[in-house]
């Protein structure tokens, strides 16, 4: 195995704690490990990523996106995604952590709108399998306004996350256990986009 | 009837493709990528992963289209793929693929559930660390796929005979734009 070991002590929120299940090549937290190593993979999931999330010609905000990403990566415990992406969404809401965990815990106790509330019933569903959504579910979500693009949006983003929590976490990808690390980071990441971003910035 | 009005009579994934190509483009490389690369696994390989999770998610259409695709790689042998649908441990299959699967199949589950003993076993049978990393990345990508189609409702063809021909266009062609964008071939 490959993994170096040695010169934790520069970057000690970024210590290495796990190997990944395989030799990356390179020490980066989460998902930025097999994109570096895999760039032609990289290269869809990122502009995937890009379009669903982040791209404005979009009547969900980009908030509420990385919300239903946030929500997704969480029903799957998935520690780095969750972070990442409710750094994000905290980020563009311009709340704090804590309202983004209170979602999680339960969206439908929160002030969110109904809509919302409705299209995260939808992708909670996803999140245990595509069969799981209901006519019911999606009357529902139109009924309080959501439109087809807004619905396709929701379920892909949720099919979208379980698929990259998957990945993180079935290459046992190590994660910065410091949420501070993920608040502070997500400014950039909201400027910079998802695309053509340095890796190992 | 797909939960959401897509405006094509597309069959499965390429009906969503078609309703949103902003989307359709990066879905489409990814597969084009993951399934077709020659390196490693071969396309037949990949194709059998594919089909096993979307066996297990319970997704018609997607382990069907792909178990098609899988059979053409394999010279039109069926039953074994219907066997690596249900059965994969005793299929006529190498070692090393049986590990993978393995891997695909706990990928399904959960990322978390993959355990170091499965990647163990698959590097003793042979496997390359890019087979592992692609193992993973497929299984977890028809997570994505059959979500989509079935979290949506898209139009399921019921009948069998309709996937052969719909196979043949991405054996020759790929996973490019013309799978969702021109005359769907009914034989």
């Amino acid at each position: 195995m490959g993994c170096d070991l040695d010169g934790q002590g520069e970057h000690p929120v970024q210590k290495r704690i796990v190997m990944a299940h395989i030799d990356l090549g390179n020490d980066l937290p989460g998902i930025r490990g097999p994109m570096a190593y895999c760039p032609e993979t990289s290269k869809p999931l990122n502009e995937l990523a890009e379009t669903l999330l982040r791209d404005d010609n979009n009547t969900l905000s980009r908030g509420e996106r990385e919300l239903i990403g946030t929500y997704v990566s969480y029903l799957n415990d998935c520690f780095f995604c969750q972070n990442v992406h409710g750094s994000l969404a905290q980020h563009y809401m311009e709340c704090d952590m804590s309202y983004i965990d209170a979602i999680k815990a339960n969206p439908a106790a929160t002030v969110l709108s109904d809509k919302l509330k409705a299209l995260l019933s939808i992708a909670a569903s996803v999140q245990k399998g595509g069969r799981s959504v209901t006519t019911g579910q999606i009357e529902k979500a139109r009924a309080l306004g959501a439109t087809d693009k807004e619905i396709h949006d929701t379920v892909l983003i949720a099919a979208a996350f379980c698929m990259y929590n998957r990945y993180v976490d079935g290459l046992a990808t190590w994660a910065p256990q410091d949420r501070q690390f993920y608040v502070d980071r997500a400014p950039r990441r909201a400027a910079e986009g998802y695309l053509d971003y340095d890796l190992h910035k | 009837m797909p939960h959401i009005e897509v405006n094509n009579d597309f069959p499965g994934i390429r009906g969503l493709m078609a309703f949103r190509p902003e989307t359709a483009e990066p879905l489409a490389a990814l597969a084009e990528v993951l399934l077709r690369d020659n390196e490693g696994l071969t396309r037949g390989e990949r194709e059998l992963i594919a089909t096993r999770v979307s066996y297990l998610n319970d997704c018609f259409y997607c382990h069907n289209s792909h178990g098609e695709l899988a059979c053409i790689y394999l010279d039109g042998d069926r039953e074994l793929v219907d066997q690596v649908r249900k059965d994969y441990r005793h299929a006529a299959i190498s070692d090393k693929l049986k590990a993978l699967l393995t891997i695909a199949s706990k990928v399904q589950q959960s990322g978390k559930a993959v355990q170091p003993e499965d990647i163990a076993a698959a590097r003793e049978a042979g496997a390359t660390d890019k087979d592992i990393h692609d193992t993973v990345l497929i299984a977890a990508a028809f997570c994505l796929f059959n979500r989509y189609v079935d979290g949506l409702g898209a139009t399921t063809p019921t009948d069998l005979s309709t996937y052969p021909a719909r196979a043949r266009q991405v054996v020759e062609g790929g996973y490019g734009k013309h799978i969702y964008s021109t005359v769907q071939p009914v034989r």
